[in-house]
């Protein structure tokens, strides 16, 4: 019976009353989304696009303008550049003769799906090419955002530490390959490496680790391959 | 502070509910936030509070409600709560576990007028 004035009509709701709605949507829904638009452009073309995530400073860019250098041409690199400020790793990749787009994020802490499907519009990556996403150097946020790449890879130095895997285990967890950099510098530290190696798989048992220098060209023919095998994956997967 | 992006998915997801359902003000928001989900309950409080300024949702109440974390033991298949990712199996002692559940980030209900 009606509240108001003792009408059978319960049908009636008065503006104003309080009710509930369930919702049940995920808060990464729209980023979801529009990272299975990028991964939908990337399968379409048989692009293998990776996403590197890292701390600030372990050699990222470095690295990569080693890894474009050594694929020599032969296979067509395209790479999106993510900072907060400056367009200075760009720079450094478009001296390889890579095609280089800069998303600047301001305040940004990571890039989102939304900022990579604007970034490929730039890019036009040709079919079968690889595409590599730079993330801003963080290994908090970027773990939780999908770009739509095929794996992300954790980038880290040997002078990080034994136990930043177990201090950031999201992005461990989240990553299929892991790649320990600067291991030129090993025999100047007291890093125990097989420590650190077994951190990150106490994280993520199925985790590929591979150690690298982009210095000394260690461990690059290991990451190469890595690389050549994702693309006959991706090739596959067209 | 990636929980300040989040807080515009939800005033997004708000806004779009308010006129697909026909409501004008949002009193209350209850959110699943598992506890290794990389979000910080505190931080999204804060950022709750600025970014819903203006809209729909300005001043509304949050509950935040965490849900345990699961995983299954890759060695012995055993499933049980973990609190890290690291945890060993409380079962076997050996194996790593699996997570399958406990990164959920999800708007469950309102209370609207």
């Amino acid at each position: 019976m009606c509240g108001s004035c003792g009408c059978s009509d319960d049908q009636v709701q008065t503006s104003g009353s309080p009710r509930q709605i369930v919702v049940e949507r995920s808060l990464m829904a729209k980023n979801d989304g529009y990272a299975a638009a990028n991964r939908r452009r990337f399968v379409g073309d048989g692009i293998l696009a990776l996403n590197l995530v890292s701390s600030p400073g372990s050699g990222k860019t470095e690295l990569l303008v080693k890894t474009i250098e050594m694929l020599g041409g032969n296979d067509p690199c395209y790479v999106i550049e993510g900072d907060q400020q400056t367009s200075n790793d760009a720079e450094r990749i478009r001296r390889t003769g890579a095609p280089a787009v800069q998303i600047n994020t301001g305040k940004g802490c990571h890039l989102d799906a939304h900022m990579i499907g604007h970034a490929l519009d730039d890019l036009d990556p040709a079919p079968d090419s690889i595409v590599f996403i730079e993330n801003v150097g963080n290994l908090v946020c970027p773990a939780g955002f999908d770009l739509g790449e095929a794996h992300k890879v954790v980038v880290f130095s040997v002078t990080e530490g034994e136990d930043k895997p177990l201090k950031y285990p999201d992005m461990f967890a989240a990553a299929d390959l892991t790649l320990i950099n600067k291991a030129d510098l090993l025999p100047y530290l007291d890093v125990d490496i097989d420590l650190m190696i077994a951190n990150a798989r106490r994280i993520n048992p199925k985790l590929v680790i591979i150690q690298t220098s982009a210095k000394t060209g260690a461990g690059m023919d290991d990451w190469l391959g890595w690389i050549s095998t994702a693309r006959r994956h991706a090739a596959a997967a067209e | 502070m990636h929980e300040m992006s989040l807080c515009e998915n939800i005033r997004d997801i708000l806004e779009e509910q308010a006129r697909e359902s026909g409501f004008t003000r949002v009193n209350r928001v209850w959110l699943e936030v598992g506890p290794l989900s990389c979000v910080e309950p505190d931080a999204l409080r804060f950022g709750f509070d600025v970014v819903m300024r203006g809209s729909v949702a300005q001043g509304a109440a949050v509950e935040i409600m965490t849900p345990i974390a699961t995983a299954r033991c890759l060695a012995c298949q055993h499933i049980a709560e973990i609190k890290q990712r690291y945890d060993p199996c409380p079962q076997c002692g050996t194996g790593p576990m699996e997570m399958i559940q406990g990164d959920a980030l999800r708007i469950s209900k309102l209370e609207v007028v």
